[in-house]
């Protein structure tokens, strides 16, 4: 094992990982529910496709929680056998589809935090972290720049795209604040050099939002009550109702036919 | 086949074309491609966009089935394979939209077409899919049929259509691979695994079937397609290739086809085997089939939910022009 892991109990390294893996895995749930159902042809090969990303960025970092977990668990157990209140995803990303623009205002707000996150990421002191930001940095660079220029074009749209974008905003913002919480999970992994503190990222976080904003015509919601902030957020596993019927759905065929190989 | 009971038009003789439409005949007959600016006749323009609209159709609706089981995929290997999978339907239907664009229709009079019901799409995606084991079997039975047509069509008269074929089949054949893969784990799992992959088989054997269209006898459009090399083979040829090809396929899964006339014909180097029900087959066509409303419903909701967004990119990409201008 790594240096890194001596620098940090595993438990606490394995919970952090697990933010990372459940926040792609989550939100790759919802944006593949928009396969075959997307507004044009070109945005549903788009969406399937970071669907895609996510997913296999999902495998990687779960992969790596199980190996660092030490139980003998997998990617798949983590994802399929754990039940709500063991997620570590953020609130923002199980929230639902609602219209186009909120799916997509969803991914803007969250791509804009996740670029920095493996940014940073990629100078961690742990290889094997290093080197997973630097494989989902290249695909989450296109993911923002997508769903930015979308964002831009949508609020400078018509009347009508403006006010769903707008309404997507005020509707998802204060769902954001979590994003940037540190608390001692992040304080832990930033003193291993493994992670840096959430609270670090917002600043470059809040100049890309400021930037896409002005250009779309969209109105900074501002200072707004933001959920999940003060340790009852889905990074400690306290979530919103929305995700006990994600793992429903998706934990179904594991939950149903118990130790099947698929 | 993703193209079913395709309407074609202008059956002549060699003795009734006119000078331009018999050289052209001749370019089809030497093996030449006919490409989007050279001069066709129009019924060879009109049957080509029907076919490829409905191919193109095929394709798009073809995600929805598929696309079921998506947000319930078993692990995080399946569900990746079967995103790419439907993903690349979504390619396919856009690579063919495209080539149809080069004979003169836009891709959304096409979708109004489909939305109106005025075209249609394969009938076997108007059959649900149920269980897991239904990824499987459509991957194995619904592609492999659909190869059985593509692989030809490769050949096909029309450049941009052989071409947009060359690049789908690619892709195909990696589809079938993983509809037999998940067959072959379901087949080597527990007996309630095995139990969903026979079900699956038996539901989609026959409208797998249906897949190439009714029996030759009964199919009025193919002999001037067929003369224009936008139909290669004819229905029943295909059928047969089909079922000699996926019952010993069947066996090595340890699954029993659901046909007790099924027997192999030493005279005729190929299986005997029982027609399906060709009365179900034409009120699926019909819109009569489990799920045609749910389908077209589906695509419908998609286009008309839509609307807002592509008027919104529509409007920047005005304004964004306009203000280039001014810039100037």
């Amino acid at each position: 094992m790594s240096g890194a892991l001596e620098a940090v109990d595993r438990a606490v390294f394995a919970e952090w990982l697990q933010r990372i893996g459940d926040n792609v895995l989550i939100l790759g749930h919802r944006v593949s529910e928009w396969c075959g159902h997307g507004p044009a042809l070109e945005e549903d090969i788009a969406l399937s496709n970071q669907a895609l990303d996510l997913i296999g960025q999902c495998q990687l970092w779960l992969g790596l929680a199980a190996e660092v977990e030490g139980k003998g668990r997998t990617a798949d157990a983590l994802a399929f056998l754990r039940d709500a209140g063991a997620f570590r995803n953020l609130l923002l990303v199980e929230r639902p589809n609602g219209d186009f623009g909120q799916t997509l205002m969803r991914q803007f707000l969250f791509d804009a935090f996740h670029i920095e996150l493996l940014r940073a990421l990629k100078a961690s002191s742990d290889p094997r972290v290093a080197e997973i930001a630097a494989k989902a940095e290249k695909e989450v660079a296109y993911h923002l720049e997508r769903s930015a220029d979308l964002v831009v074009r949508l609020g400078d749209g018509t009347t009508e795209s403006h006010a769903r974008m707008q309404k997507a905003l005020d509707l998802l913002f204060p769902y954001t604040g979590e994003m940037f919480a540190d608390d001692a999970t992040d304080r832990a992994m930033a003193e291993a050099g493994i992670a840096v503190l959430p609270s670090s990222l917002k600043a470059g976080w809040d100049r890309t939002i400021a930037d896409v904003l002005a250009e779309a015509t969209l109105t900074h919601p501002g200072e707004v009550w933001q959920h999940g902030v003060k340790g009852t957020g889905g990074k400690t596993g306290v979530h919103s109702e929305y995700l006990g019927f994600i793992l429903a759905e998706m934990q179904f065929l594991q939950r149903a036919y118990p130790g099947a190989s698929w | 086949m993703y193209a079913q009971l395709v309407k074609s038009e202008g059956s002549k003789s060699r003795e009734e074309m006119t000078p331009q439409e018999l050289a052209f005949q001749e370019r089809i007959d030497r093996g030449e491609k006919i490409e989007p600016k050279e001069w066709m006749p129009e019924g060879y323009r009109k049957t080509l966009i029907r076919q490829m609209g409905q191919h193109a159709h095929s394709e798009i609706v073809g995600q929805l089935p598929e696309g079921n089981w998506i947000t319930r995929a078993p692990t995080l290997e399946r569900k990746a394979i079967l995103l790419a999978k439907v993903q690349d339907e979504a390619g396919h239907g856009l690579y063919l939209y495209s080539a149809a664009e080069t004979l003169g229709v836009t891709r959304d009079e096409l979708m109004e077409k489909l939305h109106s019901g005025n075209m249609k799409y394969s009938s076997i995606f108007n059959y649900p899919t149920l269980t897991w084991a239904d990824m499987g079997a459509v991957g194995w039975l619904v592609d492999g049929a659909a190869i059985m047509n593509q692989v030809p069509l490769q050949r096909t008269s029309y450049g941009p259509y052989s071409r947009a074929m060359i690049r789908i089949c690619k892709e195909e054949s990696f589809h079938q691979r993983q509809g037999y893969d998940i067959m072959m784990k379901m087949c080597a799992g527990s007996p309630e695994q095995k139990a969903m992959a026979q079900d699956a088989l038996n539901r989609f054997w026959y409208p797998a079937l249906m897949m190439f269209g009714p029996s030759d006898k009964d199919s009025v459009h193919s002999a001037q397609s067929m003369a224009w090399k936008i139909k290669m083979n004819t229905n029943d040829e295909l059928r047969q290739k089909f079922v000699d090809q996926t019952v010993p396929q069947a066996k090595y899964l340890g699954l029993t086809v659901p046909d007790d006339n099924l027997v192999w014909n030493e005279e005729k180097g190929g299986y005997d085997f029982s027609e399906p029900d060709w009365s179900e087959f034409f009120a699926v066509i019909a819109g009569n089939g489990p799920c045609n409303a749910e389908r077209l419903g589906a695509r419908i909701k998609a286009w008309d939910d839509g609307a807002w967004f592509r008027d919104g990119l529509m409007a920047h990409a005005e304004k964004a022009a306009s203000r280039r201008i001014a810039a100037e």
